[in-house]
């Protein structure tokens, strides 16, 4: 009974944070998703699904979206892992917690700032400059997809590499000796053992960046310049400028329902390939 | 220091060929000396155990063996061949590591098939999985095969560790104390099974551990180390009766030490005197000068334990008593000569009773079975 009671006891501040700030303006968003929208702009009671057909006229936000972020999230883990790998397993280790810590020197400055100062450098007096003047033409960077990418892996690296690095920093470096004793040429005990090995680590990764990428709209507003539109963007114009809090609702259901989808099918699969512990499937 | 041995003096490997060898194979960490100008060769189809104090470099011959490290300088051979810049995955020995390092993402049957999977051209799955069942009947695991890792007791792993080695029947099998995380019971089953193991399949074992039994109750010929030098190798034997230094009789079996000089050399025989003054009679071991700092050695077991005197006998008095089963172990104290370890069988002591602590009690041994012995 004692027992009971202080489980309780430890639960309560989490639970009644999550019952207040998010169970509950979840439902508010569900409820508001069925309604319509006031011709001042904000909500009208009502059940109805117009809003869920109008889905169809942010559909380059939702494809935006499903591309740029799964996009994303591989090309942080391409570059992230061969980072975490040499931090991990080559560097020296009295370097290893300063290269460590300026890996997450940028989460120092505002994404806002950093984001800014992309503009400088994709604008047209930086790299296009650049370009131009080296005779290779004139190319415009900021503002397209391009830029947006850029920044977005900028931004999310750091979130790529600690799990990465951490996975394998825990990898038991005898098992490499092993592997190569029992015959097995360096790539291949990369493939065979350090790679398995360091799946859990990967998850983790691209968990975290996927879904914080799915909500992104910062850097997508900033060097999209408005072209290169995000959920997250449609959001803030729907709430924010149009008004249509119902159609906002609904756009903002689907999403979370997209990434319920997504996520949970991840699960599975790592579950299902790795077949390792459940302690460890997710570190 | 009699560790600058000419290959005579290191035991033989019998008529045996030689499939390994050290030439003078040093390794340096920095300013640690791990490996200093190693030169020994293993016979084909040995039993040999590196034995030393923790540090002294056993770890470190294995793994220049094996291809993890690569020699300062000097060479490693192995079937005739040189392949100290052989990487580890060409080499055709495997090694048994101390904490197993069995993968944790594969099954038991997986580990086991790794290395043969790892052979170009790919052998034929049937063939691996022949072996593999083969190896695992040998380790007395038949059926585990789809087990994951962390389904097998500490025990069953080192067994799997094992098989996942001899399945690609190397030349030489390294173990890296591949015992010290069992308790003992279950130690002492797997050294008889490691050393019918070897027996059956004639491939040639090297050892490493710092448990003196161990070494000595399973292997050919043992190597005692010390800071990177072999100081004697022989058999288990040779070792007990005929130590080269103090250092060799302290590691191999337990002994009593009196330091003192040589006062006397005839042949194989000699004196020894204590700076007390008392004198002992002694056989010879290892190489020894009239007047140079020697120590006499005397097993437990050779010491008698008496409740009178008697001519020869030194008066003592008991200090403790651990009955060990088969024998009692005795501490006692002579006023001049130190503390003595002195182990009587219990035939023995149900003849002639048993001593107290605190007891008066004589002490005695023959000359011939006590030995002078260089000191370093
Ligand atoms: N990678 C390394 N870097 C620096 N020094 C090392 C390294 N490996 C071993 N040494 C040093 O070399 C010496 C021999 O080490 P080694 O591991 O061979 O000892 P060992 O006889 O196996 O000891 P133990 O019984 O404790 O396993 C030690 O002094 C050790 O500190
Ligand atoms: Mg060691």
């Amino acid at each position: 009974m004692q027992r009971r009671l202080s489980t309780w006891l430890l639960l309560a501040p989490a639970g009644l944070w999550f019952a207040v700030m998010l169970v509950l303006p979840l439902c508010f968003v569900v409820v508001f998703s069925f309604g319509e929208r006031e011709a001042a702009g904000g909500y009208v009671p009502a059940f109805t699904l117009a809003q869920y057909a109008n889905l169809p006229s942010r559909g380059t936000a939702f494809l935006n979206t499903l591309t740029l972020a799964p996009f994303g999230t591989v090309l942080a883990l391409l570059i992230a892992y061969p980072l975490a790998y040499f931090l991990a397993m080559r560097a020296d280790p009295k370097w290893r917690t300063l290269l460590l810590i300026l890996v997450i020197v940028p989460f120092w400055t505002s994404i806002l700032i950093r984001s800014y100062a992309w503009i400088f450098i994709l604008g047209g007096q930086g790299l296009p400059a650049v370009i131009a003047w080296l005779g290779f033409g004139s190319v415009r960077l900021i503002n397209t997809p391009f830029a947006v990418m850029t920044g977005i892996v900028y931004g999310y690296l750091p979130l790529m590499v600690l799990p990465v690095y951490v996975s394998l920093e825990r990898l038991d470096k005898r098992l490499l000796e092993a592997a190569a004793d029992l015959g097995a040429p360096p790539l291949r005990s990369f493939l065979q053992v350090t790679l398995p090995l360091s799946l859990p680590g990967v998850a983790t990764g691209c968990m975290l960046v996927f879904i914080l990428l799915m909500g992104e709209f910062l850097i997508p507003a900033m060097l999209g310049g408005g072209k290169v539109f995000f959920i997250g963007n449609a959001l803030v114009d729907l709430f924010l400028q149009s008004r249509n809090w119902a159609f906002g609702a609904a756009v903002a259901v689907t999403l979370v329902l997209i990434m319920l989808v997504t996520v949970s099918l991840y699960m599975w699969l790592m579950r299902r390939m790795g077949g390792v512990r459940d302690d460890v499937a997710l570190m | 220091m009699q560790s600058q041995i000419d290959p005579g003096a290191q035991g033989q490997t019998g008529d045996r060929p030689l499939i390994a060898e050290f030439r003078a194979a040093t390794k340096r960490y920095g300013a640690v000396l791990a490996a200093d100008a190693l030169s020994f060769g293993i016979g084909k189809g040995e039993f040999l155990s590196f034995l030393g104090p923790s540090g002294c470099g056993k770890t470190t011959a294995l793994r220049m063996l094996a291809g993890f490290e690569v020699p300062t300088s000097g060479d490693v051979f192995l079937d005739g061949e040189r392949v100290t810049d052989v990487p580890a995955y060409r080499r055709p020995v495997n090694m048994v590591f101390q904490h197993y390092a069995l993968f944790p993402h594969m099954t038991v049957a997986q580990n086991i098939a790794y290395g043969l999977m790892q052979r170009r051209p790919r052998p034929d799955r049937a063939e691996v999985a022949r072996k593999v069942d083969r190896a695992l009947d040998m380790v007395r695991l038949s059926g585990f095969g789809p087990r994951r890792i962390w389904e097998m007791s500490g025990g069953q792993q080192q067994r799997v560790a094992l098989a996942r080695a001899i399945v690609n029947e190397p030349k030489v099998l390294l173990l890296d104390e591949p015992l010290a995380a069992l308790d003992r019971k279950l130690r002492r089953e797997m050294q008889i099974e490691l050393q019918t193991l070897q027996r059956q399949l004639g491939i040639t074992f090297v050892l490493v551990t710092h448990d003196q039994e161990e070494a000595l109750s399973m292997s050919d010929r043992i190597c005692i180390m010390r800071s990177g030098r072999i100081v004697q190798a022989g058999s288990p034997l040779a070792l007990y009766d005929q130590p080269i230094n103090r250092y060799v009789a302290d590691f191999v079996g337990k002994s009593n030490f009196i330091d003192g000089v040589v006062s006397a050399l005839s042949g194989e025989g000699g004196q020894i005197e204590t700076a007390s003054g008392y004198r002992f009679e002694g056989r010879v071991s290892g190489v020894l000068a009239p007047g140079a700092k020697a120590s006499l050695s005397i097993r437990p077991e050779q010491i008698d334990l008496a409740n009178s005197a008697h001519p020869g006998a030194e008066p003592v008095t008991v200090i403790n008593r651990i009955f060990l089963g088969e024998h009692t172990e005795y501490l006692v104290r002579h006023a001049a000569l130190g503390d003595l370890l002195v182990l009587v069988a219990r035939q023995a002591e149900a003849a002639a009773g048993s001593f107290a602590p605190g007891a008066a009690a004589f002490v005695a041994w023959k000359p011939e079975t006590a030995l002078i012995l260089p000191q370093d």
